[in-house]
């Protein structure tokens, strides 16, 4: 049993009177290594802990919650953020629909994310990774004149969550990770590349694709232009597809519909995207790098079909979501570390794939914009709206193929129309680290705009 | 009281315990260090359909300590302020001196340098009760705007932080930081479907920064931003003048040079603005600063994280590029005048180069006549953020408000989108900038590190950037 669950079992037999308690602990040891010119620029290694506390009161009218954390499992910490929490329930409005998770008897998913090598593997051995990733990158072009960042990271993270309604986890995962980015030039343009490899352990990790990832991004790009305005077919690639995936993810989160912040509210059984398009949110399956046997209020996770040719299937809720929309919890609370209360959310989306590569996706779309990389998602997207405006930087596709690369333009539509519009879906999936995994998208009538 | 009793713990890290810890950190040959110990207390309310949804308290409290060997940086941190738990870190952070034998070295630590907070009502002290009901007039007030309000959601957090650095070299202050932020976002629903509003206020001061009367403004306003976004057009698509309004216009100088004259980009010769101090950068009615030392504002730093004084920074003077920004290793290493642009998240997170408070200075122009004499354009009175490639230069921000310019008036509501431009280019096409400067909060993220950061500048135009709007 976790040290971390123990500790919980401890701290929860302080539950007073009518109260209802529910504890969330946290720790994990992180490494970070960036190499620069054949040196390690900065080497971080650390450890964290944290509590965050949600204390209940239920009676007439509803139930009052307050909530609390802290950065440090001490005594002190831990008995400061308990008397914080129950000042704070006190000032929270009654609510019929505030509970905590109750056991719902859904088996949690045997999955083992967590592996020990990451602490085992000596820091010479993350080192040295770092060091050649960065010469890898250097030397592997003529042109490339930079390499601004060439990181090694890695981290394991445990977390228990008990409840006074009855609910006791605890989970763990790892991670490991290369990413580089590089500038090419060519004497006039500069152009820059970014790439990755993500594993559980240090001996998952690809240096090679993660260092031609960056090459091949960065030098394609040089003698970018300008292209003009039109309207065309977009395709994104593996990367920003699983970015658009994730912001429609938002959308369907139950937390964004009971709150009328989703566009999808009102809409289920409806046709909201094309028939091309099977959408589920699966933490249970492990080739997600944010897959997890339980959910952020201890509920096992699940398998949530959400889209299902095209037409709208399920929302995912946590409790609290569930409850108002009148459901049961789907296994999908997040939380955003101990500082962070439970929130419904996608975990580990993924599109079932079509049936074409990205080669045939080309050739079939003949011509349009091929989005490499996007930038402004948090300033160009509005969630609630569906307004999307993103920057680009890519290639044009004429005749099926990659063409000239283009840069400073803007892709735009709406999410809802750009669900419907979507006329070609890969079967290259990548599975990424974030809420997504991606596969090659191709989406007709986007408003470029360029000179 | 509770607050006291935070104050105690933090000084029970004695000048003692860090010169002997910073002693420890270089016991292996490095040629810097520093300890950064940090206590930050938070609390934030948010109040979403009339219902208090959450009342959180937090507290974050630790130490970071950071060894210098070369061009190499050792880090690490803990929550273990105890001498045993400092001396582990500090053991951690030197590991990277792989020579050894640096053998002993005595620092003598200098005279604590304190900087008090200026709040005048410190947010521990404020009824969690007033903060609740507060929130409930900016929720009213939003409401009140129209029935088409749908959605309402009101947030007030503070902070409290208290930090002490002292390093190799005998530096030792300390700080104390209070803020706070409100912000209120409102969704409309009409035939057209939902839209938004948004609107901060946020500075460097205690409770007084709110009144009934300004989280109204904020509140109407954000509520009026959505309603008049029902009716809203696509944006157009292309290259237009754009007219920006005072205030958050700002967030176009953060990106379109403001990393880039960061050190750390310039060093690495990562930025389009390396290698061009001396050269006509932008358009001549472009100045701008990047200044610390303004008091009560969002991104206003009494010291840096590395315990240096802020200081009033001129980047570009009349289009002419003169200064980078610079954190201490790096102006130390260039043999350059401190900047104090050395900043960090929270002990947990190495100082990087950052931004303060950066804006333009006004100029002579009138608002209305700036928009009187754009024949066709687009009115920007919002501004919601930003992005850069320091690279290439490339950058976006988004606008969360806007209006078409025809013939000189302001006239049809535009949906959101992103424009785009390159830096370099768009500073030479600032063609006017007026006399009614002001300025707006942000959060700036870079490298994963979230800091406070202030945007200003007067209504000025470009006389052409690309918008990327939906319309054909």
């Amino acid at each position: 049993m976790s040290q971390l669950l123990e500790r919980a079992d401890r701290l929860l037999e302080s539950v007073k009177g009518a109260e209802e308690i529910e504890i969330y602990l946290s720790s994990g040891v992180e490494t970070e290594i960036r190499a620069y010119q054949g040196e390690v620029e900065n080497l971080s290694s650390a450890s964290s802990s944290g509590i965050g506390v949600r204390v209940l009161h239920d009676g007439p009218g509803g139930a009052q919650v307050g909530t609390a954390w802290a950065g440090a499992l001490d005594e002190e910490s831990v008995h400061e953020t308990l008397r914080q929490a129950r000042e704070n329930v006190r000032f929270a409005s009654k609510d019929e629909f505030v509970a905590f998770a109750r056991p719902d008897g859904v088996p949690a998913a045997a999955l083992s994310l967590r592996d020990e090598s990451v602490l085992t593997t000596p820091m010479d051995e993350k080192i040295a990774l770092a060091l050649k990733l960065e010469r890898r990158v250097r030397e592997g072009d003529i042109r490339i004149r930079q390499v601004d960042s060439a990181n090694y990271s890695d981290y394991v993270a445990d977390a228990a969550i008990v409840s006074s309604t009855g609910i006791r986890a605890s989970y763990a995962r790892s991670g490991a990770f290369l990413s580089v980015e590089a500038i090419a030039s060519d004497g006039h343009d500069d152009q820059t590349g970014w790439g990755l490899s993500a594993a559980r352990a240090p001996s998952g990790l690809d240096l090679e694709v993660a260092a031609n990832d960056a090459i091949t991004r960065a030098t394609r790009m040089l003698g970018a232009v300008k292209p003009v305005s039109m309207r065309c077919v977009a395709v994104f690639e593996p990367r920003t597809a699983a970015t658009l995936l994730a912001i429609i993810g938002g959308a369907l989160s139950g937390d964004a519909v009971v709150r009328g912040r989703s566009f999808f509210a009102k809409r289920i059984g409806e046709l909201v995207a094309s028939p091309l398009f099977n959408l589920l949110d699966d933490p249970t399956d492990p080739r997600h790098f944010s897959a997890s046997s339980h959910d952020g209020e201890g509920l096992a996770c699940r398998r949530n079909v959400l889209i299902k040719e095209g037409r709208l299937e399920a929302f995912v809720y946590d409790t609290y979501s569930a409850r108002r929309a009148g459901t049961s919890s789907t296994g999908s609370a997040l939380r955003g570390g101990i500082a962070g209360s439970p929130s419904a959310g996608c975990r580990a989306l993924q599109l079932a794939p079509g049936d074409e590569d990205q080669a045939t996706i080309l050739k079939n779309v003949g011509f349009g914009v091929f989005v490499q990389s996007l930038m402004g998602v948090h300033s160009g997207v509005n969630p609630i709206s569906g307004d999307f405006s993103v920057g680009v930087t890519g290639l044009m596709i004429r005749d099926g193929e990659l063409a000239e690369p283009v840069r400073e333009l803007t892709v735009a539509s709406t999410l809802q129309r750009m669900l419907l519009d979507l006329c070609h879906v890969g079967n290259d999936v990548e599975w990424l680290p974030g809420s997504a995994a991606g596969q090659t998208l191709a989406i007709e009538g986007i408003a470029v705009s360029g000179s | 009281m509770t607050s006291n009793l935070r104050f105690m713990s933090l000084e029970l890290v004695e000048g003692d315990v860090l010169q002997r810890t910073i002693d420890e950190a270089l016991r292996r040959g490095g040629v810097f260090a520093e300890v950064f110990v940090e206590d930050r207390t938070t609390s934030s309310v948010l109040l979403d359909q009339r219902r208090v949804e959450e009342l959180t308290s937090g507290r974050d409290r630790g130490a970071g300590i950071r060894v210098v060997v070369g061009d190499t940086t050792g880090f690490a941190h803990t929550a273990d302020l105890s001498e045993a738990g400092l001396r582990d870190a500090a053991q951690a952070a030197a590991a990277v001196a792989r020579e050894g034998g640096g053998g002993v070295r005595e620092v003598a630590l200098g005279t604590l340098r304190r900087y008090p907070s200026a709040a005048e009502i410190e947010p521990g002290d404020v009824d969690k009760a007033k903060k609740i009901e507060l929130l409930r007039h900016a929720d009213d007030a939003a409401r009140s705007e129209g029935s088409s309000i749908t959605q309402v959601q009101v947030a007030l957090g503070d902070s409290t932080r208290r930090f002490i650095v002292a390093n190799s070299e005998g530096l030792f202050a300390s700080d104390h930081q209070v803020r706070t932020r409100f912000n209120v976002a409102c969704v409309a629903t009409g035939d057209t479907g939902m839209q938004t509003g948004y609107r901060p206020v946020a500075a460097t001061r205690g409770f007084e920064l709110l009144s009934p009367m300004v989280v109204e403004a904020a509140a109407r306003g954000a509520a009026r931003q959505a309603i008049t976004k029902l009716e809203a057009r696509p944006a157009p698509s292309g290259d237009l003048p754009v007219v920006l309004a005072s205030g958050s216009g700002g967030i176009l100088f953060h990106e379109a040079c403001g990393h880039g004259l960061e050190a750390d980009a310039i060093m690495k010769q990562a930025s389009v603005y390396a290698g061009r101090v001396g050269q006509q950068v932008a358009s001549p009615l472009v100045t701008l600063v990047d200044d610390g030392t303004v008091a009560g504002e969002w991104g206003y730093l009494a010291i840096d994280d590395e315990g240096h004084e802020s200081s009033r920074n001129v980047l570009i003077e009349n289009g002419v590029l003169t200064d980078y920004m610079w954190d201490y290793l790096r102006s130390r290493k260039d043999g350059r005048h401190v900047s104090a642009n050395g900043r960090r998240q929270s002990y947990q997170h190495l100082p990087m180069v950052r931004m303060t408070n950066t804006y333009l200075l006004e100029g002579d122009s009138d608002a209305d006549e700036i928009v009187a004499q754009t024949p066709y354009g687009v009115y920007v009175a919002q501004l919601g953020g930003g992005q850069v490639n320091t690279a290439t230069g490339d950058f976006v921000f988004g606008m969360t408000a806007a209006f078409l310019i025809e013939n000189g008036r302001i006239t049809a509501p535009l949906r959101d989108c992103n424009l785009i431009g390159n830096g370099p280019e768009i500073l030479q096409r600032v063609d006017a900038v007026a006399n009614d400067f002001s300025m707006m909060p942000g959060t700036c993220g870079k490298d994963g590190q979230q800091v406070p950061v202030g945007c200003g500048q007067a209504t000025m135009r470009l006389s052409g950037i690309t918008i990327g709007g939906a319309a054909a």
